[in-house]
């Protein structure tokens, strides 16, 4: 399929100064579009493991006595326990909401008179099927109040707003390749102009068309190994600075930017895939476009 | 194999236009044995490269029929044309040397495309590089060449995969007498060994001194075809 002899000057055309840069920018460009979306991806899987399984029932503080705000919590999470799907009820202290809200609120005295509602917490069997709207009012018929906060609502948004993006991504490297092929066709067909004369001498000395296309092909394929892995450096750096400054940052309102062994493989292995569609537009380019002569 | 007849070439009324231009060839029927030696004459614009170029397959005739070592080559598909031409050498007027390769390199072109050894391109593109005088000039590339030195490289080019039909434009065009006779001394080797060979030139003198048969164009068309007697042989004049 590659040859290392030239009978073509190929190394002396604008193909080897034009094409190593553009590899390079579109390898660049698609490292870090599938990166973001491996990042995405990982991002997603970890809170879906995380929320989906899990829901929070909220119950509004309604009556001054704390036995019979107790009563009514005790009603929710005997609805809960009689539920099928639920593993687990268990109301959370005022003692943890408050702790939870101090990063917001500040003073845990004046938090303290605040009137927030009763918290409880519920694990569910994994692709366990409420009905939510049944539970809701069987809930609100125990302890008027009550409303069911499903994160799995929630996560469906985030999940398809994530999706998105991630599609999007794809559709970059997408758009690379198709760049890669145009660019790699069109400088293809630009080195068959300028060889033609020694390609004819060929032909007429018998040559194959695939023995002409396999020298276009490995000077297309080294041109776009050198490019690729120029590009993938560039995006590698680019990937662990982002990732420095990410780790930096103290609260989790980003995700943890890490990629696995696996998404590193895929990195890697972008611009050999990248060079190698490179070198069969380059053999098809010059097939198809010899083709035509006699 | 078609029926060719046991012809290396066969041309039956055949014409040739560029574009929507007039005729260049018209009505040429002619046909070559393995083994013949063959001139092509005839003045400038006669038609002889176009001639040599139907039957090197660089074109395909406009009209007639044309068979190549027993292949028709209206009906003879892409894929094949390439092992027709390796039975082909072609020595062109311009000699079509690759610049940026050495005479080495540019004589070897026709074994590698064969796929032949290296080892055995080097032995045999050695000793015939030798042979035409370019011993001393394996390296070098053709624009630092004389044109004698270049046109004896397309010459080794033509004939070292030991072509069955040899089609030279103008071979001696830029040579001494001397390198002439020991060019067409090689043509005649190569015609021993059973090669047909076409010599399309403008030197009547050598033709007569070597005596083959002769094909002269005319406006495109076969006027004469006859055989001029040998009035000395290349082999007495060498030994003179």
């Amino acid at each position: 399929m590659l040859t290392r002899r030239t009978d073509l000057q190929l190394e002396r055309d604008a193909l080897g100064r034009f094409l190593p840069w553009q590899i390079a920018f579109m390898v660049y460009l698609a490292a870090l579009a599938l990166a973001g979306a491996m990042v995405l991806n990982a991002t997603m899987a970890r809170w879906n493991k995380g929320i989906s399984g899990v829901l929070t029932v909220q119950i509004a503080p309604l009556e001054e006595n704390a036995q019979k705000e107790k009563k009514r919590i005790k009603a929710a999470l005997e609805v809960l326990g009689s539920t099928p799907g639920v593993i687990h009820a268990e109301s959370i202290g005022d003692d943890e909401i408050m702790a939870l809200l101090e990063p917001w609120l500040g003073s845990l005295g004046v938090a303290g008179d605040l009137p927030l509602p009763h918290l409880i917490d519920v694990e569910l069997e994994d692709g366990a099927n409420l009905d939510m709207a049944d539970l809701s009012r069987r809930l609100e018929a125990a302890a008027p109040g009550a409303s069911i906060d499903d994160h799995r609502i929630w996560l469906k948004k985030l999940i398809r707003l994530m999706e998105t993006v991630k599609g999007l991504a794809v559709l970059v490297v997408a758009l690379v390749c198709l760049v890669t092929v145009g660019t790699v066709a069109f400088t293809t067909r630009t080195g068959l102009a300028i060889h033609q004369d020694a390609i004819e001498v060929l032909h007429h000395i018998g040559a194959q068309d695939s023995y002409i296309a396999k020298q276009f092909a490995s000077r297309v394929l080294v041109l776009g190994l050198k490019g690729g892995g120029f590009g993938l450096a560039m995006a590698v750096a680019s990937l662990l600075g982002v990732g420095s400054l990410a780790s930096r940052m103290e609260t989790g309102v980003l995700p943890a930017i890490s990629l696995s062994a696996l998404h590193w493989a895929a990195l890697i292995a972008l611009p050999l895939a990248v060079a190698m569609v490179a070198m069969l537009t380059a053999r098809m380019t010059v097939t198809r476009s010899l083709n035509k002569m006699m | 194999m078609m029926d060719g007849g046991g012809y290396v070439v066969r041309f039956e009324n055949v014409g040739l236009r560029y574009g929507l231009g007039p005729e260049v060839l018209q009505d040429i029927s002619f046909s070559l044995t393995p083994g013949s030696f063959n001139f092509l004459l005839g003045p400038s614009g006669a038609g002889k490269s176009s001639l040599l170029k139907l039957m090197y397959l660089a074109m395909k005739p406009s009209r007639g029929l044309i068979t190549l070592f027993g292949h028709d080559i209206a009906i003879t598909g892409r894929r094949d044309l390439p092992a027709l031409r390796r039975r082909i050498g072609v020595v062109f007027q311009d000699f079509r040397l690759l610049p940026h390769l050495s005479a080495f390199d540019n004589v070897a072109l026709p074994l590698r495309v064969a796929g032949v050894k290296e080892n055995e391109v080097r032995k045999h593109v050695e000793e015939l590089l030798c042979w035409v005088g370019l011993k001393n000039h394996l390296d070098s590339r053709p624009p630092t060449m004389s044109g004698g030195q270049q046109q004896r490289v397309a010459i080794a080019r033509a004939v070292i995969a030991r072509p069955r039909l040899l089609l030279a434009d103008e071979p001696t065009g830029n040579v001494d007498d001397h390198m002439a006779l020991r060019l067409m001394h090689l043509f005649e080797e190569l015609n021993k060994l059973g090669a047909a060979i076409v010599i399309a030139t403008h030197n009547e003198s050598l033709v007569e001194r070597l005596g083959h048969r002769c094909i002269r164009l005319e406006n495109g068309q076969l006027e004469t075809e006859t055989v001029t007697p040998s009035v000395s042989r290349l082999d007495s004049e060498n030994a003179a």
